[in-house]
């Protein structure tokens, strides 16, 4: 028996073997986070809300995911008159696939990656903007004043954010010395003053440097208090005024796979992965735990702080972010330069 | 709201060919009702901002003017739905104040109790619903937690959770109850941590200051040009309140202070109605201090109410201004004329001067911190 299961092992390690597998493990990791997020997400702005969230599908409303998607399947896909239709059905597919390509360089657990390749972080911050790219034009091809206007404030806002957060990306590359994802996890090994989070003799900043990164990946993101895509109150439904049916809830499903996209990678480069904070049993659940952390801090904020207006939000990034980022840069280069022995 | 042609000069005015023309409702998520916004924007800036009234017009002064004075009481609770207890005092008011019907003091005891408590509510709503504005979810749920105090008291002695009209001509549809009493007891020290718990979480929050400080500012003699009352004209620094200008019921026995901030922006508004419920909460605990026995009804109403012939007024601080009700009559049972003045219609007016030149998202936190009721402005 044990003999079998070796087997099958090494044998689903080979090359079209494995592809297949992790296609599979991605989509259905991303897929079934998506919409069990939408769970924690309700039943956590239900308890944050003093009411029980979604109770009635299923045991405590497990089943209310299920449920969502298949009323959104049976709905029809309405193509506003006047709509530039390849663009408006093409956008929903744009907005899901780089995150499902970006997953595969992430280390979740000791050479548990989809793909080791040496450049991931670069090939992550790569197929990001496309994202933003799919839901301007998404938003652009719908026609719709409101979506226009809110196409407009997602490109600046996430033009705004690209550039803090490829700083502080850039720093944790030259504390690092390497792209490689699993390196940068590598070299967190240890207790957990060893995470790139709490490394201040390499860069008296690093905390500083995770706190502007968690934000960007909160405006990249589009969440609250960043949400100016959807802003429902102004723009009634932003971007996504006239998507019907599953075009929203690819949409929707594609803002949870960035949010787990965006955690996974904060965990990676700053809570040192799957590293554990005791140095014991280190692995893939170390690294869930991180990431979920993360993802329920995230939801935490949503439903605890208004919206920022929307010059704030770029107030915020020009003049404080960018500059405490390059100074950042500039100061782990020299930290670099003059304490580390010539090689 | 599809975007057919480009923008003839014609519909765009003399505005430039930038501009385009955005319609803010009648349905849209910040406008509360069915208001409706003609928005000319330039990008995200408001160039004019047009409010159409009309979508709920009920023709409510119409009705007043033919149907007899108690066929009309249960209409004011419908104008502005919210504060239905301060709008039923406005029209029993005039009446009382016509037919010189004096009212027993237990009577205006409770009147003024439940007018506060309807007041407390009002703004609760105002309060969650601003912040749902402002992108914050959150405290809606706890505005409406401890509003469903207040509609479970108003609801244990009125029998209705929002359209109360629970006044009569010369007194009340009944007497209250010791559970309302203790109720009310228990809703004063329920609320003033609440308060302070909202201080703390929403009001020093730095991204909510950084919407309101400074955002929308509405001068003094703006608020004077177009009527506007209530927690607008007290945010723009002018302590003028109907209870302390032209004392009413027994509003002169209580000790309560006007919060006015000069600032004159949405902060202030928002702080004004924030003080005014701390104010509020403190003439309840002393009405119920002072609370008298006695009937609760005066003793000679008639049967058929007709006022002598004369043109009588009377103004109430409802929760978002200046409530006037003024009756023209001609010694008949049915008013020849019934005007109400209403507090939204005169605070919207300014909004077309107040957000020329805004961004869209300020626009509509000024929008928010009118706090209009639709049905109010259209009657």
């Amino acid at each position: 028996m044990n003999a079998l299961f070796s087997k099958v092992i090494t044998v689903l390690d080979t090359e079209p073997y494995r592809l297949v597998v992790w296609v599979v493990a991605i989509v259905s990791f991303v897929a079934l986070n998506a919409a069990y997020l939408v769970w924690v997400e309700r039943k956590g702005a239900g308890r944050f809300q003093r009411r029980p969230g979604p109770t009635e599908v299923g045991p405590a409303g497990l089943l209310q995911p299920v449920a969502d998607g298949l009323k959104l399947m049976s709905k029809q896909l309405l193509v506003p008159a006047g709509a530039d239709s390849m663009l408006f059905r093409g956008a929903p597919l744009l907005v899901m696939a780089p995150v499902l390509m970006s997953l595969a360089v992430i280390p979740f657990g000791r050479g548990l990656a989809a793909v080791n390749l040496n450049v991931g972080l670069l090939m992550v911050f790569a197929l990001g903007p496309i994202n933003l790219m799919a839901i301007m034009f998404g938003a652009w091809s719908s026609r719709n004043k409101y979506a226009v206007m809110s196409a407009a404030r997602v490109v600046s806002q996430n033009v705004a954010y690209e550039i803090p957060m490829l700083l502080v990306v850039t720093t944790i590359a030259m504390v690092s010395g390497t792209m490689d994802l699993n390196q940068i996890v590598e070299q967190q090994s240890g207790a957990f003053w060893h995470w790139n989070l709490f490394r201040v003799w390499v860069n008296p900043l690093m905390p500083v440097t995770f706190l502007i990164f968690y934000i960007c990946m909160l405006a990249e993101t589009n969440r609250a208090p960043f949400d100016m895509v959807e802003a429902e109150s102004e723009l009634v439904a932003g971007a996504y005024t006239e998507y019907a049916g599953m075009g929203f809830g690819v949409f929707f499903m594609a803002e949870y796979a960035n949010i787990v996209l965006g955690c996974s990678l904060a965990t990676v480069l700053f809570l040192g992965g799957w590293q554990s904070p005791f140095s014991f049993m280190p692995g893939v659940t170390w690294f869930l735990i991180k990431m979920y952390f993360l993802i329920f801090s995230v939801v935490w904020i949503r439903w605890t702080f208004p919206r920022t207006q929307f010059y704030g939000l770029l107030n915020l990034s020009w003049k404080i972010l960018i500059p405490v980022s390059l100074f950042t840069l500039i100061l782990s280069a020299a930290m670099i330069k003059m304490l580390r022995a010539p090689s | 709201m599809i975007v057919s042609e480009p923008i003839s000069r014609s519909v765009a005015g003399s505005a430039p060919n930038e501009t385009f023309v955005l319609n803010l409702g009648p349905q849209h998520p910040a406008t509360h009702g069915v208001l409706r916004v003609k928005m000319t924007m330039d990008g995200e800036y408001v160039v004019r901002a047009e409010p159409v009234c009309g979508y709920i017009h009920r023709m409510q002064e119409k009705m007043g003017e033919n149907r007899t004075y108690a066929q009309y009481l249960p209409n004011t609770s419908r104008i502005d739905y919210l504060s239905a207890m301060n709008y039923t005092h406005g029209l029993v008011g005039v009446v009382e104040r016509a037919a010189r019907i004096q009212v027993p003091p237990r009577a205006e005891y409770i009147r003024v109790i439940t007018s506060e408590l309807n007041r407390i509510s009002s703004h609760l709503v105002w309060w969650g619903a601003f912040l749902l504005d402002l992108g914050g979810f959150t405290p809606l749920l706890y505005a409406f937690d401890d509003r469903e105090m207040i509609l479970d008291l108003l609801e244990g002695i009125t029998g209705a959770r929002l359209t109360y009209c629970y006044y009569r001509f010369g007194g009340l549809y009944n007497d209250v109850d010791e559970t309302f009493l203790k109720g009310a007891r228990r809703f004063v020290a329920h609320m003033r941590p609440r308060l302070k718990m909202y201080r703390a979480l929403v009001t020093e929050n730095v991204i909510l200051r950084k919407r309101l400080i400074g955002i929308g500012p509405i001068s003094a003699e703006m608020c004077r040009k177009y009527g506007a009352t209530g927690p607008v004209i007290r945010g723009s620094g002018v302590s003028y309140d109907v209870r302390r200008a032209e004392p009413y019921s027994v509003y002169p026995e209580l000790d309560f202070d006007i919060p006015a901030y000069p600032e004159g922006d949405s902060m202030a508004r928002y702080l004004v109605r924030m003080d005014e419920m701390a104010q509020s909460l403190r003439i309840i605990e002393q009405a119920l201090d002072k609370l008298p026995g006695g009937p609760v009804m005066a003793e000679k109403v008639p049967r058929v109410l007709k006022l002598p012939a004369g043109d009588y007024c009377y103004a109430v601080e409802a929760a978002r201004g200046r409530f006037m009700v003024r009756v023209v009559s001609d010694n008949k049972e049915i008013a020849y004329r019934l005007k109400l003045r209403t507090p939204c219609l005169s605070n919207l007016s300014l909004f077309e001067e107040a957000s020329q030149g805004m961004l869209l998202a300020d626009a509509l936190a000024l929008l928010g911190s009118l706090d209009l009721v639709i049905p109010d402005i259209d009657r």
